[in-house]
């Protein structure tokens, strides 16, 4: 064979591997979808949501659960998305260049990928053990830790999209630097920084390991902020590894919902941003 | 003196919110500081008990005996580095073969679908991977991959070793297919960015001296990209290092060192997961919080320097540009 030949067969050969590298990364997608949906749509009812978890051998529902982790979710975005967004405008706008900015910014992105367990351990160390007993507000500031890098990163990034100019029209204007911001640029990276917040409320409503150390689980409904809370994770966890049918079908019906929810709020998201891309494009 | 005009008051509002707001956004920088610093001081105030009482000798043997409150770090760390490297020999090149794929051969239409596919896989929930790892993927690692691998692998001298023993269907060998599952989007996203970078004008001069696609990708993106890619694998190997949920479910919680893959093992993230809440003496709490130091140090060394890659990978390119 011909050296051209050599090299077109290679090219060949190369190009239906890497077909066949993304052929198995979505399969693996479907995979988990279909096994997810098959084992989570079976004996799906209203019963699900509306009755609490039941002792092994009785029906229930996840109502407790689904409660506990909307309402972690909620305080932990509440405690974490104005810290990161603050965090974010300072080294976007403030501190652009200054040494604590590049600081900031690197150790942001070590604890974007920092193992979530780690932030329990803390969270445990910090709160459980100072006050004596797990409570929902532990874990919904184990939840707020773990959005503070995604909110600082995304609004970053969205604020750097935001033209200077604009900056520099409101300063002529005579505008306080908080006044710009807040009235000009904000506004301006409005978009993006929504999906930031869907984004970081997709990551933390779906942890499981930071909530062991602080929220542990409730078998009942409670509404009591300070003590153990249900919660889907730590449920579908519990009743996954136990030997009851009943419970293994609510842990499969449980992790059908926190992944159709966080799917749904990451395609949306991803669909805003991708608008917002658009109209940075054509100069708007 | 008479009464303020009403722009003055005005004036000092806007200053003096202008001081409010800027103080809030240092302090809220600062604290992203101090939560690092904070993770870093309560590990080892935690875990003080045992550092103090087995020093060294804690990463250099595999008893873990609560009974005795004798604890060796051996066994998980072992687990833990095992099922990553596991993981990286299977996501590594199907990341590349998937970057590869989404930046040089996808048509434009399908380009979209297919990235936001391999991206969803990074939002499904590590419990889901667990979930769907303990149901699914060990029932077909035991029924079919396992007893394949044991009857053809197996008696090969040399890596035979690692394909022995009955195929339990959970165990190291699984954990490591899930994580490997599990990172993959990321190096496959960090692979693409750095794949496009590559300046077209190189890319192009080489199709002009007669190379192909595959010639440019292999011969030019990638030595060009070799930061990048270093990087992204370094990433991908520091969340593998420290998933949780998805390992406790299909590694096997068994404290030991095993020769073979398809054994159960643990990690350091499943041991302190399984053990945690059931921890009586000081002392093993101290010891499941000094392996979460031990993961914290070798994680924070894994993905710092993938940063810092990636971080000279960025400025190489914006003096280029």
């Amino acid at each position: 064979m011909s050296n051209l030949g050599k090299r077109q067969f290679s090219n060949v050969i190369a190009f239906v591997a890497c077909t066949m590298a993304t052929a198995v990364g979505i399969s693996a997608l479907f995979a988990i979808l279909w096994v997810l949906l098959s084992n989570g749509i079976a004996g799906m009812s209203w019963q699900v949501f509306t009755q609490t978890t039941p002792a092994p051998g009785s029906s229930g529902g996840l109502s407790n659960a689904i409660f506990g982790s909307v309402l972690m979710t909620l305080m932990g975005i509440l405690i974490g998305a104005p810290i990161g967004i603050l965090a974010g405008t300072h080294i976007a706008e403030y501190g652009r260049r200054s040494a604590l900015s590049t600081v900031v910014r690197f150790i942001n992105d070590v604890l974007l990928s920092a193992p979530s367990i780690l932030i329990g351990l803390f969270v445990y160390t910090m709160v459980v053990v100072r006050v004596g007993h797990f409570s929902a507000i532990a874990g919904a500031i184990a939840l707020a830790i773990i959005s503070i890098p995604v909110m600082v990163r995304t609004t970053e990034d969205m604020l750097n999209l935001v033209p200077g100019s604009i900056r520099d029209g409101s300063a002529a204007l005579g505008a306080h630097p908080w006044r710009t911001i807040s009235s000009i640029v904000y506004p301006a990276a409005r978009n993006g920084m929504i999906t930031g917040l869907m984004l970081a409320i997709a990551r933390i409503s779906g942890e499981s390991a930071p909530l062991m150390f602080t929220v542990l689980n409730n078998q009942f409904w409670s509404t009591d902020a300070t003590r153990p809370m249900a919660n889907l994770p730590m449920t579908i966890y519990t009743y996954a590894m136990s030997p009851y049918a009943d419970w293994q079908r609510l842990a499969w019906q449980g992790a059908f919902i926190i992944t159709a929810f966080i799917l749904l709020l990451s395609i949306l998201a991803r669909s805003l941003s991708s608008l917002f891309g658009k109209h940075q494009s054509s100069g708007e | 003196m008479a009464a303020t005009p009403l722009y003055l008051s005005t004036l000092r509002r806007e200053a003096r919110i202008e001081g409010i707001f800027k103080a809030a956004t240092y302090i809220s920088a600062w604290t992203v500081l101090l939560l690092l610093a904070g993770v870093i001081i309560t590990l080892i105030v935690g875990s003080w008990l045992t550092i103090t009482k087995f020093g060294l000798g804690f990463l250099t043997h595999s008893k873990w005996n609560p009974v005795e409150d004798n604890y060796g770090a051996l066994a998980p760390l072992y687990g833990t580095v095992i099922t990553s490297v596991i993981a990286m020999i299977i996501a590594v090149p199907l990341s590349f073969g998937i970057a590869v794929f989404l930046t040089e051969i996808c048509p434009r239409w399908l380009r979209r679908p297919i990235s936001t596919a391999i991206e969803l896989l990074a939002a499904i929930p590590s419990i889901v991977f667990g979930i769907w790892g303990l149901f699914f993927m060990a029932p077909v690692m035991q029924r079919s991959v396992q007893p394949w691998l044991i009857a053809h692998v197996g008696s090969i001298p040399g890596v035979g070793n690692l394909f022995q023993g009955p195929p339990y269907g959970i165990g190291v060998l699984t954990a490591g297919v899930v994580l490997a599952i599990m990172v993959l989007p990321f190096i496959t996203a960090v692979f693409r960015e750095v794949f496009t970078m590559t300046p077209k004008s190189l890319k192009e001069a080489a199709y002009g001296m007669g190379a192909t696609q595959w010639n440019v990708v292999w011969d030019v993106v990638v030595p060009w990209s070799r930061t990048g890619i270093i990087g992204g694998i370094m990433l991908g190997l520091g969340r593998a290092l420290g998933e949780t949920m998805a390992v406790t479910f299909v590694i096997g919680n068994a404290n030991r060192i095993s020769s073979s893959i398809l054994a159960p093992g643990t990690s350091i993230a499943a041991k302190i997961a399984s053990e945690f809440a059931e921890a009586e003496s000081a002392a093993h709490t101290s010891a499941l919080i000094e392996l979460g130091l031990l993961l914290f140090v070798l994680t924070f060394i894994i993905i710092a320097s993938a940063r810092l890659m990636l971080l000279r990978m960025d400025r190489g390119k914006a003096q280029r540009a």
